[in-house]
């Protein structure tokens, strides 16, 4: 699971107010590169939870990737951004997309309720019992 | 995706170059799409309890033979409306203004698919069914089109295949009978090529041949039949 799903997942389980963002507890994760889309990380950082993303990075070790305040639309389209190795660009595309979560859990931050991750993949199936009305 | 099963469609999304969320209840199915290497991140969900996403992220849905299966009670606790209200809400509140959600279902019956489009409509979504091939029992597919937030001009829903004509709305099925899209919450159903009403037979009325005999008879019953001449049976020029 890539960090920009992550940032969309929420907890579904009776109990929640929120269920977002679920907390990070990442035992392995692997990093897979792909070639940056600008348009589509300027179409997407309005979108983003800037503080849940760099909440996920903190979790993955990784407190220096991110600044505390998201980049602009400026920096990104910016000539050349997609090249600059450590500009706001790739730091954001690595992120999002080229971090890999393998195995780990997400944790509900209201019930404390665990989703396990397994082969990057989150199980997010509720008990009967915790199935909303 | 809903009910994305190995990833084999997924592929396609990516393809396409997009960023894609696949969601699929049966693990053995993601173990597949795992192993052909998707691209795509795999939930293992029940989209009937809802599909966990916060609000607006989502330009996008589709769905491939999945949907339907919410109809289904496979557990004594199932309800198939709560189940298919958990999935239209969710999926409404995920997707951005004016983002469009694809779903290809089969529905066993009139009753599963009016249970389908009334659970989207309830969760605010505007657009109908497009059917191709609608005559045909092995190609048909019926498709839910919905967008989400006030309809514009590229809002309008797609002519089904199947032959040519005009897609027209089948009266007995829609909800307002008027399939009127300046209403937002208006599904309308349109299905492609209602039955055309049976035709002319190409034989053109009875022959010649058919007439004489006819007249025949009559005589040997003893009725008044006029003689035949050489314009008996002739062809008329039509008034019509």
């Amino acid at each position: 699971m890539r960090l920009l799903t992550h940032n969309m997942l929420a907890s579904n389980a009776r109990g929640a107010v929120t269920g977002y963002p679920l907390k990070l507890q990442v035992v392995k994760w692997s990093t897979k590169e792909v070639e940056p889309n600008a348009d589509f990380l300027r179409g997407i950082l309005p979108k983003l939870d800037w503080p849940a993303l760099v909440a996920a990075t903190h979790a993955l070790g990784l407190p220096e990737l991110l600044p505390e305040t998201p980049p602009t639309d400026a920096e990104l389209s910016a000539e050349g951004a997609a090249e600059e190795e450590g500009g706001p660009l790739r730091r954001l595309h690595r992120a999002l997309l080229e971090i890999h979560i393998e195995e780990g859990t997400l944790v509900c931050p209201d019930t404390e309720r665990c989703f396990p991750i397994s082969r990057g993949v989150p199980n997010m199936l509720l008990h009967e019992d915790e199935v909303r009305n | 995706m809903a009910g994305c099963g190995s990833g084999l469609s997924g592929e396609t999304l990516t393809e396409q170059g997009h960023h894609w969320i696949g969601y699929d209840i049966s693990k053995s199915m993601l173990d597949v799409a795992l192993e052909r290497g998707s691209e795509g991140d795999l939930l293992l969900a029940d989209m009937g309890q809802g599909l966990g996403l916060r609000p607006g992220v989502i330009d996008g849905a589709i769905s491939i033979s999945a949907v339907q299966w919410l109809c289904n009670a496979d557990k004594s606790c199932h309800n198939p409306r709560l189940r298919l209200k958990a999935f239209f809400g969710s999926l409404y509140r995920c997707l951005a203004r004016g983002a469009r959600a694809v779903l290809q279902f089969y529905a066993d019956n009139v009753k599963q698919s009016e249970m389908i489009v009334t659970a989207a409509m309830r969760a605010g979504f505007a657009g109908g069914v497009v059917i191709d091939w609608p005559h045909s029992s092995k190609a048909k597919k019926s498709y839910l089109v919905l967008t989400c937030g006030p309809p514009s001009l590229h809002s309008s829903l797609p002519k089904g295949k199947g032959q040519d004509g005009v897609m027209c709305s089948d009266d007995d099925e829609s909800n307002d009978g008027s399939g009127d899209d300046d209403e937002a919450q208006t599904v309308g159903i349109y299905e492609r090529n209602r039955p055309k009403k049976r035709q002319k037979t190409k034989k053109n009325g009875k022959g010649k041949a058919w007439l004489l005999n006819k007249k025949e008879q009559m005589r040997r019953r003893g009725r008044d039949v006029p003689a035949d001449t050489k314009y008996t049976g002739r062809k008329r020029k039509s008034y019509f």
